[in-house]
């Protein structure tokens, strides 16, 4: 019997749990939520220097291998994250653990026919079509699901009923997986977006707007960076921030041209990693008139630290103020709180003179 | 009867509290240790107050907390204004020295930089995941050479010939400290290193691409340390003014604050009869094991924080 398990990722368990369910014939575990148990154990497995979403992955592991999971999915690239499945996967091995673990991105590069042969392998029966089909149908959710979450961080802050939006977004999480093909998904979306858009909210005209770049990881698993979005949304904050899944998936490819050249005063080469894109996102953010930008990463994330002198100076340069925020295990979450409140206050200040 | 504010900020290593009248003059100042307790601090601090100040003639109209503890003695004694130490410094020091343009603060477990411009911030920064270079550091090696962390100015200043200290982290600078003690550095030589490593320290770490512009106040409970003055003259090239009243900024900073929010909360030193506890538990109900801290005002909770969601409610 098949029991299949992969990394806990924002709320994108849902699409990755549905995909497997149509290609794979067995059991999939969804990951726990992530809690501090998670990441006590990753981090007593782990080597102590390495970056944090490799402590909260291999707690995720440990978690499901617990639940009697005997397949491991991981994948990931860009930068150090394209080898963290092979150390992982000796660490598990070494804790003794009888498991099966599949490492969906070859030369640090997921493509779908990796995916593809990765999958063929659990499940020898799967066609390519179906696989093509319900792949598609991940992606589209996926899209659809980036494109609802894009509404809720500008909104959210000014919902008159307190965990409406999040109440309304569980209930489409559960419709989206029970979809019966693009017509069933496209119209739930679509019924999705106008409940989203008539659910009560106040949004006086001159909110402040604050931009998140940084580290993808941080910037989707919410545990990670403290609920960041949620405590801005408390502080009336309209948020906007562009790493999401599809956006890692497809969209980058298709705006590198476009970042260099918007970038091309500032960076001449690829970064690696979201690099480049951090320095274009803090150019776009000053364009659209955002009041502050917030700059996450892991402790000791190399791309984002190349990158930050670069997108001090285009601060600098604009004026536009900017935090950083490193993250690592036990970082003081009141100290977290602290600094948020006063560079809220800073921009607001900063707004009020203007 | 003169309305007035009651400022307090409550860090790591000490507590401070000052009133002030509607023209932010400073009716009376209490500067105590915290040793690790807030709410003895708190209670010790508003005594202090009390016997300073006169009840018959002045009203406490409203009262700021500020400091890593401010949740805490906010909710102990019913504060209607709680802001966190940046937004407070940039006030009390702006109220003092309107064209400052740069904020050098080092207290006892932090540190941070204000960059001002035309009276308004517009950048920050504070140390992170580190207390090298604070106070805490520099008495922690006071004890080692079993000084007075008092006396550390005036005995840096007596240095010709300071000793090279790696400023980078505080367990390699303990170790040099310790090597350079052995290989027979002077006292004064290895003190006046200290200050300096503070100092280079500060501008390596939160002081990291900042523009520091002139005037530069430095205050926090470091700035009474000559030495560490000295130090960053003569690294920045610039003047650096130290205020008398550089260690109650903060304090007089929410005072200020608090009086411009316009609010009353019935405050009164009659709180200092009340019986405050705290403790925490554990939430057990999930994986995640909320560590909650309660509140208790004579053995009624009066708040609770820490608890992540609606399980754990208390």
């Amino acid at each position: 019997m098949i029991k299949i398990s992969f990394p806990q990722l924002g709320d994108y368990s849902t699409p990755i749990a549905y995909l497997l369910t149509k290609c794979i014939d067995g059991e999939i575990i969804k990951p726990k939520p992530i809690t501090k148990k998670t990441i006590d154990l990753g981090c007593k497995y782990a080597p102590d220097s390495v970056c944090i979403p490799f402590k909260y992955n291999l707690g995720n592991f440990i978690e499901s291998l617990e639940m009697g999971c005997n397949y491991i999915i991981q994948a990931g690239g860009g930068c150090r994250y394209g080898y963290y499945g092979e150390v992982q996967e000796q660490i598990l091995k070494d804790l003794n653990y009888d498991f099966h673990f599949i490492n969906i991105s070859q030369n640090n590069r997921i493509t779908p026919k990796s995916l593809y042969k990765n999958l063929k392998e659990i499940n020898p029966k799967l066609h390519f079509m179906k696989f093509c089909y319900y792949g598609l149908i991940t992606l589209l959710m996926i899209e659809y699901m980036d494109n609802i979450d894009n509404y809720i961080r500008l909104n959210v802050g000014f919902e008159t009923e307190e965990k409406s939006f999040y109440n309304l977004k569980e209930k489409m999480l559960k419709d989206f997986s029970q979809n019966t093909g693009f017509i069933s998904l496209t119209k739930s979306f679509f019924s999705y977006k106008r409940k989203f858009k008539h659910l009560d909210k106040k949004i006086p005209k001159d909110c402040l707007k604050i931009g998140i770049i940084g580290e993808l990881y941080t910037s989707m698993e919410g545990y990670s960076n403290y609920y960041l979005e949620k405590e801005l949304g408390k502080m009336n904050v309209r948020v906007k921030r562009y790493t999401n899944a599809s956006y890692l998936l497809y969209k980058k490819k298709l705006h590198f041209r476009k970042m260099l050249y918007v970038a091309r005063k500032y960076v001449k080469y690829n970064l690696g990693a979201d690099g480049l894109d951090n320095v274009y996102r803090t150019i776009e953010l000053i364009k659209h008139g955002y009041d502050g930008i917030i700059h996450i990463k892991p402790f000791g994330c190399t791309p984002e630290i190349s990158a930050i002198p670069i997108i001090q100076r285009v601060c600098q340069d604009h004026k536009c103020p900017i935090m950083f925020l490193s993250f690592d295990y036990q970082t003081s979450e009141e100290g977290i709180k602290t600094r948020l409140e006063a560079f809220y206050e800073m921009i607001k200040e900063k707004r009020n003179v203007k | 009867m003169t309305d007035c504010y009651l400022g307090i900020d409550i860090g790591s290593i000490s507590t401070k509290g000052v009133i002030i009248d509607d023209e932010n003059n400073i009716i009376c100042s209490s500067y105590i240790e915290t040793n690790a307790n807030p709410i003895r601090a708190i209670k010790n601090l508003l005594k202090n107050l009390k016997n300073d100040f006169d009840t018959t003639k002045y009203h406490i109209k409203n009262v700021g907390t500020t400091g890593s503890a401010r949740k805490l003695i906010a909710t102990m004694i019913g504060a209607g204004t709680v802001k966190n130490e940046i937004t407070a410094h940039a006030m009390g020091t702006l109220s003092f020295f309107p064209d400052v343009r740069t904020i050098i603060e080092i207290g006892g477990q932090d540190s941070k930089i204000i960059i001002i411009e035309n009276g308004v911030v517009v950048d920050y920064g504070m140390n992170t995941l580190c207390a090298a270079g604070t106070g805490a550091f520099l008495s922690s090696q006071a004890k080692r050479l079993n000084l007075d962390v008092k006396d550390f100015g005036d005995i840096a200043l007596k240095s010709n010939n300071p000793a090279k200290i790696a400023a980078r982290c505080t367990v390699f600078a303990e170790s040099d400290l310790v090597h350079k003690a052995a290989s027979g550095y002077t006292t004064e030589d290895i003190v006046a290193g200290l200050v300096q490593s503070v100092a280079s320290n500060y501008l390596n770490n939160v002081g990291k691409g900042k523009k520091i512009v002139a005037p530069i106040i430095f205050q926090g409970g470091v700035s009474k340390n000559k030495g560490v003055q000295r130090a960053f003259e003569k690294i920045l090239g610039q003047d650096i003014i130290v205020s008398e009243n550089g260690h109650l900024m903060g304090a007089i900073g929410i005072a200020i604050i608090a009086r411009k929010e316009n609010k009353d909360c019935h405050f009164s030193f009659d709180i200092l009869n009340n019986n405050f506890a705290t403790y925490t538990k554990e939430c057990a109900k999930c994986p995640n094991n909320c560590e909650i801290v309660c509140i208790t005002k004579n053995n009624d909770l009066i708040d609770s924080w820490g608890n992540k969601c609606e399980n754990g409610l208390i």
